[in-house]
Parts: C-alpha cells; sequence; structure tokens
C-alpha cells in the first residue's frame, strides 16, 4: 500500500544543510492503523508532508499503492492529494465563512465530481453530523469541527487518512470521541496513519513508529 | 474545477467582506462612469452639431459686436448698425439674405402673467435667414416693419409660460409698458445654439420707436447681431471676405488695427462647440485615467492583502488538491468580479451623470440628446474587467506559488 525506501530529506538554511530524515524506510499495508509518534524535531511533521505528498524527498523513494510519488509533478501531486489522502488537522483547518456543507464539498470541486452535494450529506451523515450540515464552523463545538474535517477527508474516498495530532485541540472526552471515529474507519478498512506525541492517542492503533533525530528508533 | 465553481468561490469571499469589495471597486466605478460620459458625450456632440447644420443651415454667417458671446445677445458694446445691415445687403454680391437683430430686455405682461423676456426686433427677413417655423398665425411682414405695427411673434416657451395651452393669435400683450397685439407663435426649436423660444419677436421699426428708446444709452440704430445667409455654400468664404471688408470700411478700421466686429460662419460657430466639448471631454477622459489607474492598484491592494490573509486557506485548498492553475483561477476571477462590478455600477453612474447633464444643457438651450450606445456599455465593462485581469495576476501568481506545507504552518 505505502512503501518507504531509504527516504532522506535535507532542508537548506542559508550555507548549512540540516538533515530532518535520514535514511527512513517502512512499510505500511492497506488496511493498518499505524501512528507515528516522537519529540519535537524528530522529523515526524517532514515525514507526514513526504507521506502526504506535501513535501518531495531528498532522496529514496517512495511509492504509494504502486504509484512512484517522487517522480511526479506538482500537479500530479495535487492529483494524489485530491483523490488518495484525505488530511486531518490538529486545528482542523476549515474555511471559516462557509457552511459544514461547503466545507467537506471543497476536494470534490478539485475532483470535478458531479453529485457533490450528495455525497458530502452522506459523509457528514456518517460522522454524525446530519443535523449540523448548514453550520458554520465558528457555531460548531470543536469536536464537531474535526468530524466535519474527518468527513472532508473521507469525501472523495481515499487510499489513507493522514491525520496530523488529531486530537492536540481537543478535551479528553471528545479526544476519546474522535480517536473512537477513526477506529471505526480502521475496522471498516481503511489504512490511517496517525501522526501524535500522545501515547494515549498512540495506544489505539496497532503499530507505533517511533522516530527519533530523523531515524526510525522502533516499529512495534 | 470548473468556471461556475470559480465563480461562485470568488462572490463568496466578495460578500464576505462587503464594506471592502465595496470600497474597492469604487476607483473602477467612478473611471467607468467617466468612460461612459466621454462616449456618450462624444455621441451628443456629433448630433448637435449636425442638427444644428440641419435647422440653421450650413450657409449661415453671424455678424456680432466683438465684445458679443456665443449666443447673440449683447454682452458688449453695440458696435453694429442698422446701416451696417443695409450695407451689407447691398454691397456684398455674395450675400442673397440678411436679417439684423436688436434685443433687449422687456417685461411682458398678459393678463395676470408676467415674464421678464428678451425681446428682439427682427425684419422680415429673419423668417427665412434664421430659419423661424411659425406653428400659429404669421411672422412679421414687410409691412408690418414699414408701419411700425406693434405687433409681436411669441417664442414657443414664451407662449406657454404667458397663455398656457391658450392660442396667443390676436390677444393683447404688453412689452415694456406698451400694447402689441400677437400675430404669431413659432414652432418650438429646442435646438441650436440660441435661444429662439425663449424670445419675443418685433419688428425692428417698431423695437426702436417703442423699446430702444427705454434702453438707457442707446443710439437709436444699433444692432446685437446680423445673420446673413449666403446664396450657395462655396460662396461662404468670399461672403465672409466681403462683409469683412465693407465693415471695416464703414467703421473706418484702419490697417494694423483690431476689428470691433466679428465674422463668424455656422460652421465656425459648430468648432468652437466642438472644441469646447472636446475640452470637456478630454477632462473626464483625464478622470477617467486616473480613476482606473488607482482602482486598478486598489483591486491589486486588496487583492494581495486578501491572498495574505487567506495563507492558510489557500494552503488547505491545496493540500485537498487544488492545483496551482485553481489557485490562480480563483483569485483571478476574484479580481475580475470586482472589475466587473465596479464597471457595471459605473456604467449607471456615468448613465446618470450624463442624464444631468443633459438637463442642465437642454435647461441652457442646447439640445443634447445623450445617448449611451451598447458598444459603450460593453466597452467600459470590458475595460473594467480587463483591469481587473492585469492587476489581479500578480497577488494570484504570488497565492499560486505558495508553498501548502508553510501555508497550512501560517498563523
Amino acid at each position: 500500500m505505502l512503501e518507504l525506501e531509504n527516504i532522506t530529506k535535507v532542508y537548506k538554511a542559508g550555507q548549512t544543510e540540516v538533515p530532518a530524515l535520514r535514511g527512513i524506510s517502512c512499510r505500511i499495508e492497506s488496511g493498518e492503523m499505524v501512528s507515528i509518534i516522537g519529540p519535537s524535531g524528530s522529523g515526524k511533521s517532514t515525514l507526514m508532508n513526504i507521506i502526504g505528498c506535501l513535501d518531495k524527498p531528498t532522496s529514496g523513494k517512495y511509492r504509494l499503492e504502486g504509484i512512484e510519488v517522487d517522480r511526479l509533478n506538482d500537479n500530479q501531486l495535487a492529483e494524489i492529494r485530491n483523490k488518495k489522502i484525505g488530511f486531518v488537522f490538529q486545528s482542523f483547518n476549515l474555511l471559516s465563512r462557509t457552511t459544514a456543507l461547503a466545507n467537506v464539498e471543497l476536494p470534490l470541486i478539485y475532483s470535478g465530481a458531479s453529485n457533490r452535494r450528495q455525497r458530502a450529506l452522506q459523509v457528514l451523515e456518517s460522522v454524525g453530523l446530519a443535523h449540523r450540515v448548514t453550520h458554520r464552523p465558528s457555531e460548531l463545538a470543536g469536536g464537531e469541527q474535526q468530524r466535519v474535517a474527518i468527513a472532508r477527508a473521507l469525501v472523495n474516498n481515499p487510499s489513507l487518512i493522514l491525520a496530523d495530532e488529531p486530537t492536540g485541540n481537543l478535551d479528553t472526552q471528545t479526544s476519546r470521541e474522535i480517536m473512537l471515529i477513526f477506529k471505526q474507519l480502521h475496522e471498516q478498512g481503511m489504512t490511517i496513519v496517525l501522526v501524535t506525541h500522545e501515547p494515549d492517542i498512540a495506544a489505539y492503533t496497532q503499530r507505533t513508529i517511533k522516530l527519533r533525530d530523523g531515524q526510525i528508533e522502533a516499529s512495534e | 474545477m470548473k468556471l461556475w465553481d470559480c465563480f461562485s468561490t470568488a462572490l463568496r469571499a466578495l460578500l464576505g467582506n462587503k464594506m471592502r469589495s465595496a470600497l474597492t471597486m469604487l476607483g473602477i466605478l467612478i473611471g467607468v462612469a467617466a468612460v461612459i460620459a466621454v462616449l456618450s458625450l462624444g455621441s451628443a456632440q456629433g448630433a448637435l452639431v449636425e442638427e444644428s447644420f440641419a435647422t440653421l443651415g450650413a450657409n449661415l454667417i453671424y455678424v456680432m459686436p466683438r465684445e458679443a458671446g456665443v449666443m447673440g445677445a449683447g454682452v458688449g458694446e453695440a458696435t453694429l448698425t442698422v446701416g451696417d445691415a443695409e450695407a451689407i445687403a447691398r454691397h456684398a454680391p455674395s450675400v442673397a439674405r440678411v436679417a439684423p437683430t436688436a434685443q433687449t430686455y422687456a417685461l411682458v405682461i398678459a393678463g395676470r402673467e408676467k415674464l421678464n423676456s428678451l425681446i428682439a426686433g427682427v425684419t422680415p427677413e429673419a423668417e427665412w435667414v434664421d430659419n423661424y417655423a411659425v406653428a400659429r398665425g404669421s411672422f412679421i411682414t414687410e409691412s408690418d416693419d414699414r408701419a411700425r405695427s406693434r405687433v409681436a411673434v411669441l417664442g414657443s416657451e414664451v407662449a406657454e409660460t404667458l397663455f398656457g395651452q391658450m392660442d396667443p393669435t390676436g390677444q393683447s400683450i404688453r412689452i415694456g409698458g406698451r400694447q402689441f397685439q400677437v400675430i404669431g407663435v413659432l414652432e418650438s426649436r429646442g435646438t441650436g445654439f440660441g435661444v429662439e423660444d425663449l424670445r419675443v419677436y418685433v419688428p425692428l421699426s417698431t423695437f426702436y420707436s417703442t423699446l430702444a428708446a427705454s434702453q438707457a444709452g442707446s443710439s437709436g440704430n444699433t444692432i446685437d447681431s446680423i445673420s446673413v445667409q449666403v446664396g450657395s455654400s462655396d460662396g461662404l468664404e468670399s461672403a465672409m471676405e466681403e462683409i469683412t471688408a465693407i465693415l471695416q470700411d464703414r467703421h473706418r478700421i484702419r490697417e494694423g488695427e483690431g476689428d470691433d466686429f466679428r465674422v463668424i460662419s455656422m460652421e465656425a460657430m459648430a468648432v468652437q462647440v466642438t472644441q469646447v466639448m472636446g475640452i470637456l471631454q478630454l477632462v473626464l477622459a483625464g478622470i477617467a485615467g486616473i480613476s482606473l489607474l488607482v482602482g486598478g492598484i486598489g483591486i491589486m491592494n486588496i487583492m494581495l492583502v486578501s491572498v495574505t490573509e487567506r495563507i492558510r486557506e489557500i494552503g488547505l485548498r491545496k493540500a485537498v488538491g487544488a492545483k496551482r492553475r485553481d489557485i490562480l483561477i480563483q483569485f483571478l476571477v476574484e479580481a475580475a468580479t470586482l472589475g466587473l462590478c465596479g464597471g457595471a455600477l459605473g456604467v449607471c453612474l456615468g448613465w446618470i451623470i450624463v442624464k444631468i447633464m443633459s438637463v442642465i444643457a437642454t435647461n441652457a438651450g442646447f439640445a443634447f440628446a445623450a445617448t449611451l450606445p451598447g458598444y459603450a456599455i460593453a466597452l467600459a465593462v470590458s475595460v473594467a474587467i480587463f483591469i481587473g485581469l492585469i492587476t489581479g495576476l500578480y497577488p494570484a501568481i504570488r497565492a499560486a506559488r505558495l508553498d501548502p506545507i508553510e501555508s497550512l504552518r501560517h498563523e
């Protein structure tokens, strides 16, 4: 499903080169629920950006469903993100002036799908927000906002859900609810990668990849 | 991304900030309004000149004292006399007809209605030379002039003011305290450079015997203007030279001295008016240019602010699959929509300005049929959209080039 082979990433800060990832190799199988943990500066954000096709590795190979992603250009990457990856962010990243429904429809606009409304309503219902579709993000509680974001991630039937600290802005009770949604999705066969620094959250996943100094310390 | 989606996204963004969008449109709005006014005035000017030629004839020459205004109403020293008019009629071979006019203001009373009106003393030739059309009754005749009859012909507006819907012919009126009989009413001209509708016409001889005496300091035979009809338009140049020579001789104007009169053809008057309107158009065009430039800068400025404010939104859009092109188009459409709305409102404002100017000009005695040609609307709105696109391009390119990772992290 997802295969990283000796991935490195080097950032240039003026004259000096700062390595963020130093040879990451791992596989994530279809239907797996994996967490990536590590202290800040360990390279987990960089790794997530590469897995999410937002960034390209400096060297190494990345195959997503057999596609050699590291060879694609910007437009092709945009298409991959649109069709194959669903993002869930710590700060939700909803468009504040538009309704929950319009937020969920957004990826469908870029994929040129028809019957967008119907599809968006369907996923909103699946995350339990059928009654809140016309509300704007500011009118929704944090947990509800994150559910809208999850619905948006799901709307294009992606192969992979990539969640970056999805419970970082939520209280314990709400975090549990959100994690239960991820768990349900996993039980339905969705591949999920969670980036977090909270062991509690990592505990929901089957496998944890521990990063330290741009390398995989442990994978268990 | 489909075009309609771009458009609805742009509209939503603009409506989300109504005040700012409205203010941003203002520059384009004023610029387009000025463009509309320029184009509309251009069409009105052409029509005005054409119509003046049609109603007054191209082979007409006016002779006026040097200080006189364009309208022919005496404002300076009267230097022309009836003798000058007679000399032109007798000695200028290219001239067909001569119609001298003397004018003064006097109180006109009909029953209870009073009106301080311009009284014109004219000869029967005026009907032909100045091309007056009689709506009711008749114009002043040879015998009226010879007998110094107390008869008057009313301009259409004067007739309406004094008599309303009633037929004034045969009625008595008092002009400057003396009794006159109305023998005719002119058809409304509502056009040309003159004040024809606003005057009362009396025989020139009667004018001197009754009204001119009350005119302080006037010495009997002075007149305010002479209208000269040339036999054929080919003779226009030679007629003007003949008239100038005759008057210089009569007024004893030596070589090198300035004339105390002006000889001006209808054509030259049309040119004068065209020049005045040309300057007006130039000023408006300048306003249009500057406003459009400032409006364009305004759009660019606001679009740059908008891009900066929405960096996270751009990052998010890219993360969920927006290509560079999609972001570029989104912001371009937004800028173009600002231009379009400003342009559309500008057309409305421009049309209102033209309407107001028409009313003012009509009241001042100009025929002013300003129209708003379809091409003018299309041109103005296209220019507005074009400016939106041009000035929106740089902000849109900046938005499209944003890196999704950094944008998502942006606070």
